[in-house]
């Protein structure tokens, strides 16, 4: 497989007149080409902002302080502004939560269609259209041709979230960032948004990071997981890895707090207690230790590093040093 | 436990479309269409299904913040349908409702002691002291702190406004609670913090829910029944398990099989039903079944005749002609 994204060690902060709000602090993790991989985590650990620090993005105060964020090799960290026009949308497509606040209210869904194609592709004005319709077409928007000269709010959610969709992929990007693409969604609609991803990553090769606090949304779409807590990685791996071989009590918490549909008998959930630590004074420790039952006192005063468990499968906790006390996970799943 | 405390028959909220010179009413939205079920003293009843269904409208009606345009509305024996707003006082404090934003809901320039206390305010039902006390309960048994009173909603993260919200609506000691999404603006971990607390209380308090939601893992978590909503009408109610292992009506099953399962083996083996095309319009909805355009298993009688909300068998109902 061949490598697209590798991110080192990025850290990512915005300077407010509080002091320094550090978001990411030291993420490292890479994507290859034709690869669907997700981030999970709370709100605020860092998700958005990590992959807003690819594309670029950031507010005003924001600054990526350290870190290399090679896309095939190039150091996007680095790249001047007018060079990074050229990759966002062009070359990384990225989908936000809300596709009402990306798409623009007062432009045709078609000539939003169509801008980045005449921009960035060069096209002729029928080409674009003809391209347009094509995507529109492709995402599963019915009668595609009447629909272009329609402004967003004649579409529903749904469509909406189709349209950010096309538009994200109609200059065909290496690299396609979906950033809670489904969340505000209904489960049918959902269900088709996802459907629609995985075959799109199937006809072009599409690479995906998908960003959601939702475990079953990454379940059904991705071959890897970057679990986040706290503006670091939490844990690492594939998929399988984290769902039946957890090895961070964040994760443990984050799979046992979903309700599992098939349970008959109803089982109280177990929320993670407490509150995610403060990034404008973040603990010089392990950030979960306030809330897990299993801190240790080294868990108070040193961070933990990226223990290896197995081939890509990685997790920053004591528990996982050879010397440390054995747990044994509290997970529910063995009787699915 | 099986007293009903509500019983709902046939309500109607048809919303009035006015168009052209003279605002003439040419057409009506109906959002809840002929819509009947009973509530148990004790229980939860789930209502889920897509956005724009009628969910919240159907809570709000039984509630009365909208005037129902037909049906009965019994509760505990007397029907409120017809209820002036002197009339319906006694009642806005048996039934409480929380609402799906915890951004939107909370007025920002009030106090959070404010918010909780302006039911007991409206109705008059205490002293500063006693009201304070009950404040200062009130924020401990969701979670928060007494000093939180003081501070104003904005300083508070979507959990915690939830709990404030919360807090509110048991501030006047209800009986019946509409949750009217409650946990779909917050992350998972908090979900799970939310639902533990909305049951404790529940069986502290002896209280009546109907949970309205679209994450269908937690409806049957929380619910004892749920009924389904599409466009305007019920179309099934059941047992939450009997619903889960033998969803009878179509829609009912292409809901169930998009659940996302928070597993990659189970997943993989998932077969969905990715239901084809958009919700129709609930303006002068179609003739016949509501469904038909989307359903699989459309026949010619689906478009001429509407089918009937029917029981199967222990209290397990579908409208479909189907069965
Ligand atoms: N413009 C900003 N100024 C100051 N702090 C910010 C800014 N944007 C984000 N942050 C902080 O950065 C951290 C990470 O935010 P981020 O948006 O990446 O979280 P997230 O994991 O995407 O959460 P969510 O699930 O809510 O989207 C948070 O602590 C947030 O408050
Ligand atoms: N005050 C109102 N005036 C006109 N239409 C309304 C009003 N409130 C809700 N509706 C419409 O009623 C239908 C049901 O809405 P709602 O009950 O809010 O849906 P849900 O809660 O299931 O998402 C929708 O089509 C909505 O646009
Ligand atoms: S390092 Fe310590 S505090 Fe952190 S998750 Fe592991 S055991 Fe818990
Ligand atoms: S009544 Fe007909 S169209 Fe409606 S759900 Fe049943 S089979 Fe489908
Ligand atoms: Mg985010
Ligand atoms: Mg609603």
């Amino acid at each position: 497989m061949e490598r697209l994204l590798e991110i080192k060690n990025l850290r990512t902060s915005f300077f407010t007149h509080v002091g320094e709000v550090q978001a990411v602090r030291g993420v490292s993790f890479h994507l290859d080409k034709g690869e669907a991989i997700g981030i999970v985590g709370e709100s605020g650990s860092g998700k958005s902002i990590t992959m807003m620090s690819v594309m670029r993005l950031l507010a005003d105060n924001g600054k990526i302080v350290e870190g290399e964020i090679l896309f095939e090799g190039r150091d996007l960290a680095k790249l001047p502004e007018n060079e990074m026009q050229k990759v966002r949308g062009n070359e990384i497509g990225m989908i936000f939560q809300d596709p009402m606040t990306s798409l623009n209210p007062v432009l045709t869904v078609g000539d939003q269609l169509m801008e980045p194609l005449i921009k960035h592709k060069k096209m002729s004005k029928e080409e674009a259209f003809n391209r347009a319709v094509h995507m529109l077409e492709l995402v599963g928007i019915p009668s595609p041709k009447s629909r272009m000269s329609q402004y967003p709010h004649e579409f529903s959610g749904g469509m909406r979230q189709r349209v950010m969709i096309a538009m994200a992929l109609a200059c065909e990007p290496k690299l396609l960032i979906a950033d809670e693409p489904t969340t505000a969604l209904d489960v049918t609609i959902q269900a088709q948004i996802l459907e629609l991803m995985k075959d799109l990553k199937q006809k072009i090769n599409t690479s995906i990071i998908l960003i959601t606090h939702d475990l079953g949304v990454v379940a059904d779409l991705c071959s890897r997981i970057n679990v986040m807590y706290g503006g670091l990685i939490a844990e690492t791996g594939t998929t399988r890895d984290i769902f039946y071989n957890p090895k961070h009590p964040y994760t443990w918490g984050l799979l046992n707090s979903v309700p599992n549909p098939k349970n008959l008998v109803k089982e109280r959930l177990k929320p993670i207690d407490g509150q995610p630590p403060d990034l404008l004074k973040p603990p010089a420790g392990c950030p979960f230790a306030p809330r897990c039952q299993y801190a240790m006192r080294i868990c108070m005063t040193q961070r933990p590093p990226l223990f290896e468990i197995g081939e890509g499968h990685k997790a920053a906790c004591w528990l996982n040093h050879k010397d440390a006390p054995k747990v044994e996970a509290p997970i529910r799943r063995g009787d699915l | 436990m099986n007293k009903p405390l509500l019983e709902i028959k046939n309500l109607k909220k048809y919303f009035p479309i006015k168009k052209g010179l003279f605002n003439k009413t040419a057409h009506y939205l109906k959002a809840v269409d002929n819509v009947s079920f009973t509530i148990n003293k004790g229980e939860t009843l789930g209502l889920v299904g897509e956005s724009g269904c009628g969910k919240t409208t159907c809570g709000r009606t039984i509630i009365k913040l909208y005037e129902p345009t037909d049906g009965q509305i019994i509760y505990d024996g007397v029907d409120i349908a017809k209820f002036s707003d002197k009339q319906m006082l006694e009642y806005r404090k048996k039934m409480q409702m929380i609402f799906q934003d915890p951004y939107a809901s909370l007025d920002p320039r009030m106090t959070v002691g404010d918010i909780i206390g302006e039911a007991i305010d409206v109705h008059k039902l205490m002293g500063p002291k006693e009201r304070e006390e009950r404040i200062q309960y009130l924020l401990n048994r969701v979670g928060l702190n007494s000093e939180h009173a003081s501070r104003y909603p904005h300083e508070f993260s979507g959990g915690q406004r939830q709990r404030i919200g919360i807090a509110r609506a048991l501030a006047v000691q209800p009986e019946f609670i509409i949750c009217d999404e409650p946990i779909s603006a917050l992350d998972v971990s908090i979900q799970a913090q939310v639902v533990n607390m909305l049951e404790d209380l529940q069986s502290d308090l002896g209280l009546t829910y109907l949970f309205i939601a679209h994450d269908l893992s937690m409806v049957k978590h929380i619910s004892n029944r749920v009924g389904v909503m599409y466009l305007g009408k019920l179309v099934e109610l059941a047992d939450s398990n009997e619903l889960y292992t033998k969803p009878l009506h179509p829609y009912t099953q292409a809901l169930l099989s998009a659940i996302p399962i928070p597993d990659p083996d189970e997943s993989a083996k998932k077969k969905r039903i990715v239901l084809e095309g958009e919700i129709p319009s609930p303006i002068d909805p179609p003739p016949g079944c509501r469904f038909k355009n989307r359903c699989r298993y459309a026949k010619p009688i689906c478009s001429e005749q509407e089918p009937v909300f029917k029981d199967m068998g222990g209290g397990h109902f579908v409208a479909c002609h189907l069965y």
